[in-house]
């Protein structure tokens, strides 16, 4: 128990200086940013409590507010994710429903069913963050343009994520 | 009463999230709106540490560039500093000349923060009220400019870019001298449009726009960009768009502009 709690305290730390020291300073092109760090509300157990998702959310949300200089716009884009994760794994539960003792991950329940799953929320996320930040409908397209690239280019660094992070648990 | 708790804990799960959005959406509605500089002093200075040191490793990478650039302004400034000592003598009057008063003093300082993809993108300086910074000054390189100044701190400043949907500045074609008004349309970080020309001015691509010094933020002709196509809209003005000088990808030293006259010059606008 005190074994994996702080293994996701890790998991906060990592990913939130992965997204503020790395992703934030490296621009691949001029649409495209990666906002890694909703990998971790992706990652959280089935069997996290809706109240304890939301304020993680929040406090994940608020750190890179922090870090951006984006006072609001993270925090309530990261809420709102966070409030649609519960929704989400409900519509892409398989037919008995998850099991104990496993994780929201690609090597539990398959590539497709993560696929899914993740770039659900992560263009959720993604939505509101580039419409509240640009603050108007006005250039609608171009903004959707940019929420599309980026969320497949969040995703792709989420899936490999997958691959280096999360080993096959052993117990 | 019994109902109620039961109510609530029924819908713990929604409340709790309408609580903490509300909260979110306000900040975030208050950092749109009041373009965050009531918020610069609560967290800037946090942030800033951890920028500073960012920014101080990252600034190796672009250290070959800016000695390039340090050195060929020193050598413009050498070669403005020659002129003036041969052919002008005029300007060799007593320190308190009253003829050639100065206008504009110069302060620099070094970015420690910095985006381009955003909307509303800013800048973070590292040097603020303590070293005579204040809101509403004009920031430039020596390519061209950068923003003007909107929160300061003790110690930093935060910086509305050129790159920000409110951004506005005065600017006019350098070799006639129509001016019309520079602002950013949120596609491209390299362009900015230039408006309010009126269709009759003669342009042609590759022409220099550069500051107007109307608004008293910026001096009178700090290079902005050149002209890339040129389209009438409307029927009676250009709608322009400059490719900017300034490559702010690559901005590490930047000058702030103080404008000693600003104060008088603005009385006179407000009478």
């Amino acid at each position: 128990m005190i074994n994996s709690l702080l293994r996701y305290i890790f998991a906060f730390v990592v990913i939130v200086l992965v997204q503020v020291l790395i992703l934030d300073n490296i621009q691949i092109s001029r649409y495209a940013v990666p906002f890694l760090y909703v990998l971790f509300l992706l990652i959280l157990p089935f069997e996290t409590p809706g109240w304890l998702l939301l304020l993680l959310g929040f406090l994940l949300g608020l750190t890179i507010d922090l870090f951006e200089h984006t006072y609001g716009l993270h925090t309530a884009a990261t809420v709102f994710a966070a409030w649609l994760r519960p929704g989400v794994l409900k519509i892409f539960s398989p037919r008995d429903g998850y099991m104990s003792n496993t994780r929201p991950g690609i090597t539990d329940y398959g590539a497709g069913w993560f696929l899914k799953y993740a770039s659900l929320i992560i263009f959720a996320h993604h939505f509101f963050l580039f419409y509240f930040e640009v603050f108007t409908f006005r250039h609608f397209f171009s903004t959707l343009w940019r929420v599309i690239v980026s969320t497949v280019f969040t995703l792709l660094l989420v899936i490999l994520s997958q691959f280096f992070v999360h080993k096959p648990r052993t117990e | 009463m019994r109902n109620l708790l039961n109510l609530i804990y029924k819908y713990h799960y929604f409340l709790l999230f309408f609580f903490l959005e509300s909260i979110a959406v306000s900040m975030g509605i208050r950092y749109n709106l009041y373009q965050k500089a009531g918020f610069v002093s609560f967290t800037e200075n946090i942030a800033a540490f951890f920028n500073e040191s960012i920014s101080s490793f990252t600034d190796y990478f672009t250290l070959v560039e800016t000695n390039r650039k340090l050195s060929l302004e020193n050598t413009l400034l050498r070669n403005q500093l020659q002129r003036v000592y041969r052919s002008d003598e005029l300007f060799f009057f007593g320190e308190n000349d009253t003829l050639h008063r100065q206008k504009y003093f110069f302060t620099s300082a070094r970015v420690i923060s910095n985006t381009v993809t955003r909307m509303h993108n800013y800048l973070s300086l590292d040097k603020g009220r303590n070293q005579g910074i204040e809101p509403e000054m004009g920031v430039i390189c020596p390519d061209g400019i950068v923003g003007i100044t909107n929160g300061v701190t003790k110690n930093f400043t935060s910086v509305l870019s050129v790159l920000n949907l409110n951004f506005h500045v005065s600017a006019k074609l350098k070799k006639n001298d129509y001016f019309g008004t520079i602002s950013w349309d949120g596609q491209d970080y390299r362009t900015v449009i230039l408006s309010e020309i009126p269709y009759h001015v003669n342009i042609e691509k590759g022409d220099t726009i550069v500051t107007s010094g109307y608004s008293a933020v910026f001096p009178e002709g700090i290079p902005i960009g050149t002209v890339e196509e040129a389209v009438v809209e409307n029927g009676n003005f250009y709608n322009i768009r400059v490719k900017l000088f300034t490559d702010f990808r690559h901005l590490t030293y930047v000058d702030v502009v103080r404008n000693l006259q600003k104060e008088e010059q603005q009385k006179l606008k407000n009478q």
